[in-house]
């Protein structure tokens, strides 16, 4: 990781740890908001714990367990979705890239089509669209990745993009060629390793995309994390907010799991034998420098959680 | 270092790959056609050009990563023309920094191996050999981001070489380099492939590479060979006109073609080609095939007068400029101890070789008056 800390204009210190602290603190306030809320003894003042043991008395089954079916879905949803990320979009555009690069813009217009359509007219064109499916495939749940597979797009094509800009795709994958590997070994041992670090930020952002996804779920009648929050607010809003802050607090967990086996691999174990400045650089080489970790959390809390 | 090279060399003795009227279009553009050319077993063949004239699509189609629309490519007797790149036993090095970034410099020369299943210790121990045959068997470690370009690019060759391909390809693999490193690059180049005695098609802008490297070099020009010689015969015999301007320095005179002489300003020379028709010409003349000497009453005949414009110090030579009488502007190139000033009136001499001509579109007026001249003594080549 060090390697990387050598940017030729870092930005300073003090300006880096204010834009941070800002970041950090607009982040912070709703959550921290959520949870002094969930902390209140009563209209009279005070703070305890009860409601948090109650819930937790109460063994997270019963009246909640819908909530626990629901988050199920969602974390089922988030994997479909990334599947559908990489076996779909990763391919087709190292496709595109490599083979026909003059339908990149085609496919960038494509992947950034979603973000300017509101998910209510998505919705709208997509229901007739998942009556059909239904009917062929069944009305589960899962088959909603479809339309997050969508939904997701213009995050993952970006992502997955600033990396491929910085990387000779067509180099590495012709040189592998001259040395006998077939089209698997160049996809799986080259361009895969060396492009990492986008996938996995685009993984990162459909996993947290829908996560927090309600308008699409809740408009096709389907049962996910933030639709059943929704009921259960109705009836009890401090054991919607304390769901809510486990949520988040799981999937904070899941991303950073993720963030760390994806970003600890590269430097091998060999390492320490590296006794080279690390200024040297060949000029061609340019450091894939995506901006994942930024990435990760912050999508979460956001979105269009009631 | 010598014993693994000397291991290396036995393992196989070069390819012949011909290419039989190749043709290759990228939609109406014309990249290459009719092109013919044989490599012979263990030769080093350049293939010169200008940007544009096809000499990097011949290689990538002898790679694999074009296919012709016409023509075949045959490696010993077996043509190539439909199989896929990774199957035809190349190795390549290309013009841009072509590591795997995520590997390290090892396990960048393993990665043919590992592709052809070669169990792990001998693909460390021939990784290791290779990376020494390029001279940098200490850096098995190192990343390509902790190396220079010029340990990159032989990294790069370690990689090619290491599955001992029939044919190494080399796409300009010099041209990201600095002019020093180039230079002695280009000689490793050529080291470990006459060691290794590998069959080598090697691509490049650089005259200077090309000449100094190659068997033989093939001159290119909009998709088609136009000469293919040794570096001496390009040099001092050019078939065409673009040869003799593409490949080394050229004074350009107005002349006119007269069986089978060229006279340029009165004086006669011989023609590399004799049959070029009569009529105005352009005459190609070499810096070196020009001497000066003083101006004195008792110059045997044959000199052309002129002024000295500028004369500049390179080093090893001398190269000036002359202002001549007749019309023209030559240059010159000499022994440094001469150095001639701005202004001198000088005599101009031609040594007599052969040199090729381009006809001229727009006709200088004959030389008119005195008959002409004495031919030189044309000098034996």
């Amino acid at each position: 990781m060090s390697r990387d800390a050598t940017v030729a204009h870092a930005p300073h210190r003090l300006v880096r740890g204010v834009i941070l602290g800002g970041v950090g603190l607009i982040f912070a306030v709703p959550i921290l908001a959520m949870l002094e809320f969930t902390l209140r003894r009563g209209l009279a003042g005070g703070y305890d714990v009860a409601r948090w043991a109650a819930l937790f008395q109460n063994g997270l089954t019963g009246e909640y367990r819908p909530v626990l079916v629901a988050l199920g879905n969602s974390v089922g949803l988030a994997v479909g979705t990334v599947l559908i990320v990489l076996v779909l979009l990763v391919p087709t555009m190292l496709l595109v890239h490599i083979r026909f690069p003059r339908l990149r813009r085609l496919l960038e217009i494509i992947c950034i089509l979603p973000i300017s359509i509101p998910a209510i007219v998505l919705v709208v064109g997509l229901a007739p669209v998942f009556s059909v499916v239904a009917k062929l495939l069944g009305s589960g749940v899962w088959s909603l990745a479809f339309a997050y597979g969508i939904t997701v797009l213009p995050f993952a094509y970006r992502a997955i993009q600033a990396n491929l800009d910085g990387v000779d795709v067509r180099t590495l994958s012709e040189a592998a060629r001259t040395l006998g590997a077939g089209w698997g070994s160049v996809l799986l041992r080259v361009l895969v390793p060396n492009l990492r670090r986008g996938i996995l930020a685009g993984a990162f952002i459909a996993v947290a995309v829908v996560l927090g996804e309600f308008t699409i779920a809740s408009l096709l009648n389907r049962v996910n994390l933030q639709t059943a929050l929704v009921v259960v607010s109705k009836n009890d809003p401090y054991s919607a907010v304390i769901l809510s802050l486990l949520a988040l607090f799981v999937a904070f967990l899941l991303l950073l799991l993720i963030g760390r086996l994806g970003a600890e691999r590269r430097p091998g174990p060999r390492r320490a034998t590296h006794t080279d400045p690390p200024g040297r650089r060949g000029p061609g080489i340019a450091p894939n420098l995506t901006p994942t970790p930024s990435l990760t959390p912050s999508a979460i809390p956001s979105g269009d959680r009631p | 270092m010598s014993h693994q090279t000397a291991q290396d060399a036995q393992t196989r003795t070069g390819a012949v790959v011909q290419f039989t009227s190749v043709l290759k279009r990228y939609g109406t553009h014309l990249a290459l056609t009719e092109f013919d050319l044989t490599l012979h077993a263990g030769e080093l063949v350049a293939l010169l050009g200008p940007s544009g004239s096809g000499k990097t699509t011949a290689l990538r189609v002898l790679a694999g990563l074009e296919s012709p629309d016409d023509g075949s490519i045959v490696i010993n007797g077996e043509d190539v023309s439909a199989l896929p790149t990774s199957r035809r036993d190349m190795g390549m090095v290309f013009q841009s920094y072509s590591l795997f970034p995520h590997l390290s410099a090892g396990e960048n020369v393993e990665f043919g191996l590992r592709m052809r299943r070669v169990p792990a210790a001998e693909r460390r121990s021939r990784a290791a050999d290779a990376l020494a045959l390029v001279g940098l068997d200490a850096h098995y470690d190192r990343y390509a981001h902790q190396l220079s370009g010029g340990q990159q690019q032989r990294v790069a060759l370690a990689r090619a070489l290491v599955t001992r391909p029939r044919v190494l390809l080399l796409d300009e693999p010099l041209s990201a380099l600095d002019a020093k490193v180039r230079v002695q690059l280009r000689e490793e180049i050529r080291r470990i492939q006459t060691e290794l005695g590998i069959t080598t098609l090697f691509v490049t802008h650089d005259q200077d590479e090309a000449l100094a490297v190659a068997d033989r070099v093939a001159v290119m020009r909009d998709g088609r060979i136009e000469q293919v010689g040794t570096p001496e015969e390009l040099y001092t015999r050019p078939a065409t006109a673009f040869i003799a301007d593409f490949v080394g320095l050229s004074n350009r005179m107005p002349g006119r073609v007269r069986h089978g002489f060229a006279d340029v300003h009165g004086v006669t020379l011989p023609l590399v080609d004799p049959s070029h028709p009569d009529g105005p010409a352009r005459v190609f003349v070499r810096p070196e095939d020009l001497a000066l000497e003083p101006l004195t009453p008792d110059a045997l005949p044959g000199g052309l007068p002129g002024t000295v414009l500028l004369s500049s110090f390179l080093g090893s030579l001398r190269r000036t400029s002359v202002a001549l009488a007749a019309g023209s502007t030559v240059v010159l190139q000499h022994d440094v101890r001469v150095h001639p000033q701005t202004g001198d009136t000088v005599l101009v001499r031609f040594s007599g070789a052969p040199v090729p001509v381009e006809t001229a579109i727009d006709p200088t007026p004959a030389p008119t008056g005195a008959p002409p001249t004495v031919v030189p003594e044309p000098i034996s080549r």
